[in-house]
């Protein structure tokens, strides 16, 4: 079954088409990598697809439900989470706060004026096994400001999967992290594969090779080919597009 | 952040000085200071209610004179209309004040930081003026209250000290439930809209919805503020909405510590002492308040809450 099904999907910056009649099918309970040059519209569709930015054009389904015109909160309610390339998380709380706030949003309302929201066992609960599972448990009570750029790239994989995400879209979860943070982020992704479908931006070749079940090239804005690993490492046209490319300058 | 003193011990000595103070008087002969301090509750009630929205929320309101305005003029409008209970003309002026914020808040919350401050300041000036052209309740000059309002049908509050009492009752009742919000699911939510909106949309909340909601209530406890001040000064008139009072508000908060509530409480009584007794010296006493604002401002960024607080950043 397909969970995603992005249809026509555009966006323009002037002239400029970031995203050019773009078209994407996501099959449930697969890793999906979308790799791409510098510059090739890959941070834009997963704000795109998150509702973060707007579309000027094209259909988004998620799960049967069009999503086109929702705004970000409700797609997350629907099932659809994201991280941030650039570290987004709440820098005054502390990383278990950071993830109680997000178990809060998917258990019960919020309206609640009265009772002191640090003694809900069952946030905190949820909370801590998020964190465990992406193995920074021992910091929970560390104001998220103070934690190392590593932790907080873990913290926010935490939050994004304390929402009990159908789909999780992660835009370069190991920007800027270090071989061994690195390692333990993709021991994560790599656990979560099946219970979960996964749409993943990364840099790191080896990484996206390792895990993905399906790649899909995203070049000038369109998707060029998508494939399993082997056919893409292949492919001609990819390599001559984005592969090649990569061995002639190598990105940092 | 280790302190010198918890919150709640040093909201029980400010509390209990508080409570004490009539006595205080009595033993001074100096009845004068019972009414200033009721004005101190009073002004500390209305601080307490911005410091929810601008500490918590991150909303710097610049418009809430408006609310205390609302307030005052519900003891003002439903006295002369033969009501003149205390608890009919609090529903009145929070009924006011919430209608006022839903509608002025919705409009405001579309813009962020500057902006915000001025939208806000517009509309307690369309507030302002309203009230000036009121010509049956005295315009630009106002209203003498015939008598304060009255609890149990009894004129109970003509008695200062009992007016005082009845206010700090208020003002501690408002302080719990105001901490209480701030550390509920609901005042998590509002905290962490003003850290990282985007985050907390990316988590499934909608800031919004969390952020008028604090604002309306912010609104409401200001207006409770207004009917207090009202009944001290047995006046009433556009003057409680004027921008200044705004103003003052702010500095309050800001003087006593951003994001702590019990620090608006000490704002505002440090500010309204100041003014009384620098008032004394010189009648140029908004220069040294200035003055002496920049010194705690630039000594702690937490205001004067942050003096009890051990430095243990670098």
């Amino acid at each position: 079954m397909n969970i995603l099904e992005v249809r026509g999907l555009r966006k323009a910056y002037g002239a400029l088409k970031v995203t050019d009649d773009l078209d994407l099918t996501v099959r449930e309970g697969t890793l999906h990598a979308i790799i791409g040059p510098n510059g090739a519209g890959k941070s834009t569709l997963i704000a795109q697809l998150s509702g973060q930015a707007g579309s000027d054009a094209g259909s988004v389904r998620f799960a049967g439900a069009e999503m086109m015109g929702q705004p970000m909160h409700r797609r997350v309610r629907a099932g659809m989470s994201r991280s941030f390339q650039i570290t987004s998380i709440l820098p005054g709380f502390t990383a278990l706060e950071n993830v109680a706030v997000a178990v809060q949003a998917r258990a019960g309302h919020s309206f609640s004026f009265f009772a002191p929201v640090a003694g809900e066992a069952a946030l905190n609960e949820a909370a801590m096994e998020a964190l465990a599972r992406v193995g920074i448990q021992d910091r929970a009570h560390v104001r998220a400001a103070s934690l190392s750029h590593g932790e907080k790239r873990q913290l926010e994989l935490a939050i994004a999967l304390a929402t009990r995400p159908r789909l999780l879209l992660l835009d370069e979860p190991l920007a800027g992290t270090s071989g061994q943070e690195a390692e333990r982020l993709i021991g994560v992704m790599r656990a979560l594969k099946g219970s979960l479908t996964l749409v993943l931006i990364e840099h790191d070749m080896d990484a996206v090779f390792a895990l993905a079940d399906r790649i899909s090239v995203l070049v000038y804005g369109r998707i060029i080919a998508t494939g399993s690993p082997a056919e893409i490492r292949g492919d001609p046209q990819v390599r001559a597009a984005y592969l090649g490319e990569e061995t002639a300058g190598e990105e940092p | 952040m280790s302190r010198l003193m918890t919150r709640r011990n040093a909201a029980l000595l400010l509390f209990s000085g508080f409570a004490l103070l009539p006595f205080v008087a009595t033993m001074l002969g100096d009845s004068y200071l019972v009414v200033i301090a009721t004005r101190i509750l009073g002004f500390a009630i209305a601080a307490l209610a911005l410091d929810l929205i601008l500490g918590y929320g991150g909303m710097v309101s610049f418009g809430h004179a408006a609310y205390v305005g609302i307030g005052a003029y519900s003891v003002a409008i439903l006295s002369r209309a033969g009501i003149t209970d205390l608890g009919a003309h609090l529903l009145a002026g929070i009924a006011g004040a919430v209608l006022f914020a839903l509608v002025t808040g919705a409009i405001s919350l579309r813009t962020r930081g500057i902006y915000f401050i001025m939208i806000t300041l517009a509309f307690a000036q369309m507030a302002f003026f309203f009230f000036v052209s009121l010509s049956a309740y005295g315009g630009d000059d106002g209203v003498t209250l015939r008598a304060r309002s009255t609890l149990l049908g009894r004129p109970l509050l003509e008695d200062d000290r009992t007016l005082y009492y009845v206010t700090l009752a208020i003002l501690v009742a408002l302080y719990l439930l105001a901490v209480a919000i701030t550390r509920s699911r609901f005042g998590r939510v509002l905290t962490g809209a003003r850290e990282n909106p985007v985050r907390m949309q990316a988590i499934g909340f909608s800031p919004f919805r969390y952020q008028l909601t604090a604002f309306v209530i912010s609104g409401a406890m200001a207006s409770v503020a207004g009917v207090m001040l009202a009944n001290q000064t047995g006046f009433v008139s556009p003057a409680f909405m004027n921008w200044h009072v705004s103003g003052e508000l702010v500095v309050m908060v800001v003087l006593g510590g951003i994001g702590n509530l019990l620090g608006a409480v000490a704002g505002a009584t440090i500010a309204l002492l100041l003014e009384e007794w620098l008032g004394l010296l010189t009648e140029h006493w908004r220069l040294l308040f200035g003055l002496i604002l920049v010194v705690i401002v630039l000594a702690s960024r937490d205001g004067v809450s942050g003096l009890f607080r051990r430095r243990d950043r670098p």
